[in-house]
């Protein structure tokens, strides 16, 4: 296949969470908002269940973003999950940060069960702005890096 | 089309089948299944891979079950639409065939990819490195057991408008306890205050009071007035629900009904706004909602009462009750706690406020009524006693109903409430019938899909109502004197602005959400669609369940409907309600956390995390312990736990890890 005339498509993987972001998701489909096909939706109940670990994971295995969807403030499923998940994803956006995984890479958002406008608009902004930041590109020696965030 | 490994089997590793449905051309139209198949054959670990055009068919799921018999499989992956859709009828199919429903994982490419797509290309690009992701995430699975729970008895109906009574008279009927808890003094929501239902023209109390009156005698019903539910806890088959009653001053179990009290009052003439009659009367404070209320009960409305503003009121409500002692003035609120197995809500909506369009000039003109106003004016036991007749006694000759007030709306709201086009159709009947009042209706389209609704427009039609398609633009005084105004619209059908004087401006008022509709659906945490009505979990294959399971929804509550529907669907929540009871036991998804008590370092992170207090720790072991019942299964704990101790049912690490590789592995 032509690599050259093929423009860059960033890889995001996308947490979204069983009860709010998920089922935007499923929407969407339903209501036939077309949104860029980038986002690799993985489903877990909530948005606390995401280790930070599956976040370095993905960009150690080469995703250009991951993003994070979980209930509205209030809204979690499980009452407070999302809480946790907000405190993790700050304390890690700046852990990535001093990587050197840019800002716009890593994402938190709100998008409730009946937000698939919202959830097309996160995906298609993430896009575009992975596509002007192009391919993660990691300046730190990556083998120990990856040696490092491995696990199971 | 079938493609078969020609490797030898029986290496040890997991034999998978991966099957890609087409959906007919759902997915089959976006994404290329047979290339999708051919991939997954190569993959490491599948045995077999199919496309197929209906996955979820008979012959689709004994596709699963043969191809297990056959070739020895032992994970199974389709990939088709939304696990909320037909995960269980795949994991099903996979027990069928003799496999632990668990080692099925399913792929959504159709909401996910096939339907929000249109590149070809990135379509199947997409649904390849998903099914990549299941293929390497089912190596993990494990045999997992269904935990199954009892289910309590009782159901909690929310809500006592025709929903709720309907419903809590079908349960009860069938020998189940139900509590119908109403936030009103009575029962009978909205339909209470209708005067008669279109098509059929019978008088809505004809058809509800003899329904209300049967719930408030019904052995098996448990109604609270005055009340409302403060905490939800618990799950499917065993939620513990908190209500609030509110104090009605009136001790229900004294008080016989003969409302003497009301007569009694220190007031001789009601000085209140009625809010039944939705301010066209005035009320005691001591006062029953409606004469056919239920329960059959006068309440005290202590914001107006003497004695609760001053404390100086002769009381003669005390006096004329006398020996019954029925009169309570320092009752207080109290807190019943209740164990449930099922909830079904039915709190159905309020009506579009028309203050929010001002040049409808409701509010500013005194003759803009709103479609309920006019439902209590037309009504024979309403404030006029059934006399059509404007705010200063006249009886209007003219009348201009305005259709879609607040529905199909840019501004307000988009949707369609579906009853406005009926109910002003029927207003316009029964003012011609009672004043022969010139009718003109103001619609947009006229929306009759109904049984006999079509025929009942055409009799309107005849009965000479006139029909003018425009959506009115202003309300002003015609300036002449009388008090007409003039309703301005631009008829499309004659291409020309037409300006007609009424005596009367009706608002043909939506359906919008309850204004707590969002406190409702966090109490009873449930999700809500746009607009504020709560989400059903299907709209066609589960349309009065919600994602919580054991939660229900009947009504109004769920999206604009009319009577009929609003009954069905009732109907339809309690046998969904009486299935659950029924089974005797219901079955959870086995996706809770456990510890291996090896690794567990004892630092007690994920104790405080758990919102369930499902975590203890074991002082004696120093290590913490999760309780399996308590555990609801959202992994937080999981994935706080430094020591990777802790780990989830059908989320482990592994899996995701697995699913991580997965995606982003490159072909």
């Amino acid at each position: 296949m032509p690599e050259n005339k093929k423009e860059f498509e960033p890889k995001i993987v996308a947490f979204f969470c069983n009860w709010c972001t998920y089922l935007a998701a499923d929407l969407a489909g339903t209501a036939r908002i077309k949104h860029a096909p980038n986002a690799r939706v993985i489903r877990v109940m909530c948005s606390g269940r995401v280790d930070p670990q599956f976040v370095m994971e993905a960009f150690a295995k080469g995703a250009d973003g991951v993003l994070i969807g979980g209930c509205h403030p209030g809204d979690c499923h499980y009452q407070e999950g999302n809480y946790k998940a907000l405190r993790r994803y700050t304390l890690l956006k700046r852990m990535l940060m001093d990587m050197g995984i840019e800002e716009e890479r890593f994402r938190l958002e709100w998008i409730s069960a009946a937000e698939a406008e919202r959830l097309k608009w996160c995906v298609n902004d993430m896009v575009e702005k992975l596509k002007a930041l192009g391919p993660l590109n990691v300046q730190v020696p990556t083998e120990d890096f990856a040696e490092e965030v491995q696990v199971a | 089309m079938s493609l078969e490994k020609k490797l030898p089997m029986g290496n040890g590793g997991p034999r998978i089948g991966v099957y890609v449905c087409h959906c007919g051309t759902n997915i089959a139209g976006t994404i290329d299944v047979e290339e999708v198949a051919r991939y997954a054959s190569e993959l490491d670990g599948v045995e077999i891979a199919r496309d197929y055009k209906y996955m979820c068919s008979d012959p689709g799921q004994e596709l699963i079950k043969q191809d297990i018999r056959d070739n020895g499989l032992d994970r199974i992956i389709v990939a088709s639409c939304s696990p909320s859709l037909h995960e269980k009828t795949f994991r099903d199919a996979t027990a069928g065939g003799g496999v632990n429903p668990f080692y099925f994982q399913m792929v959504n490419i159709r909401e996910h990819d096939s339907w929000v797509h249109t590149d070809i290309e990135a379509a199947t690009a997409k649904a390849k490195d998903l099914i990549r992701a299941a293929v390497r995430r089912v190596k993990y699975h494990k045999a997992l057991e269904i935990r199954r729970v009892p289910v309590h008895n009782e159901v909690l109906v929310v809500g006592g408008g025709i929903a709720g009574i309907h419903s809590a008279l079908t349960l009860a009927n069938a020998g189940k306890h139900v509590y119908l808890v109403e936030r009103e003094p009575t029962i009978g929501g909205h339909m209470a205050k209708f005067d008669k239902t279109f098509p059929t023209l019978d008088c809505a109390a004809c058809i509800l009071t003899p329904k209300m009156t049967s719930v408030k005698a019904h052995p098996n019903i448990t109604l609270w007035s005055m009340s409302e539910v403060t905490l939800v806890d618990g799950y499917v088959g065993n939620y513990e629900v908190t209500v609030k009653r509110h104090p009605r001053y009136i001790l229900e179990d004294v008080c016989v009904g003969c409302l003497e009290c009301i007569e009694g009052c220190v007031y001789k003439k009601g000085k209140v706004v009625d809010d039944f009659n939705l301010g066209l009367s005035s009320r005691k404070p001591i006062y029953i909602p409606f004469p056919q209320a239920v329960p059959q009960i006068p309440v005290i409305d202590p914001e107006t009462c003497i004695e609760f503003k001053s404390g100086k009121c002769k009381k003669t409500c005390i006096e004329v009750c006398g020996d019954r002692n029925a009169i309570d003035l320092t009752q207080e609120e109290t807190i019943e706690k209740i164990k449930v197995g099922t909830i079904i809500l039915a709190t159905g909506f309020k009506t579009f406020d028309p203050k929010r369009i001002p040049y409808y000039g409701y509010g500013t003109y005194p003759n803009v009524y709103t479609s309920l106003e006019v439902e209590r004016l037309v009504n024979a036991s309403g404030p006029t006693g059934g006399e059509v007749a404007l705010r200063d006694g006249t009886k209007p000759k003219s009348v201009g109903i305005v259709h879609c007030v607040g529905s199909r709306d840019e501004n307000t709201n988009k949707h369609c409430s579906r009853v406005c086009c009926m109910y002003s159709l029927k207003l316009a009947h029964l003012i011609r019938e009672k004043t022969d009042a010139e009718v003109y209706n103001f619609y947009i389209d006229i929306r009759t899909p109904g049984k006999d609704f079509e025929e009942f427009y055409n009799r309107v039609a005849e009965e000479g109502v006139h029909f003018i398609r425009g959506k009115v633009a202003d309300v002003f005084p015609a300036g002449d004197g009388n008090g007409q105004l003039i309703l301005q619209a631009e008829d499309t059908l004659m291409g020309m602005v037409r300006k007609i004087p009424v005596d009367m401006v009706i608002l043909g008022v939506g359906m919008e959400a309850q204004a707590d509709a969002e406190d409702v659906r966090r109490t009873f945490n449930i999700t809500c669609s746009g607009g504020g009505f709560f989400m059903e979990r299907h709209p066609k294959l589960a349309p009065v369940n919600t994602f919580t399971d054991g939660i229900f929804l009947a009504g109004a509550c769920q999206g604009p409907k009319d009577i009929p529907d609003t009954v069905a669907q009732a109907g339809a929540a309690a046998s969904e309600a009486l299935a659950l009871i029924d089974a005797g036991h219901v079955e959870l998804e086995p996706n809770t956390a456990y510890i291996t008590e090896d690794d567990c370092s004892g630092c007690k992170t994920c104790v405080p995390l758990c919102p369930y207090t499902a975590i203890t720790f074991l002082e004696d072991k120093q290590k913490a312990e999760i309780n399996e019942v308590l555990c609801k299964g959202c992994g937080t704990c999981v994935a706080a736990c430094p020591s990777g101790s802790i780990n989830q049912n059908l989320f482990e690490d592994e899996e995701i890890f697995g699913e991580i590789e997965g995606v982003l592995a490159h072909a």
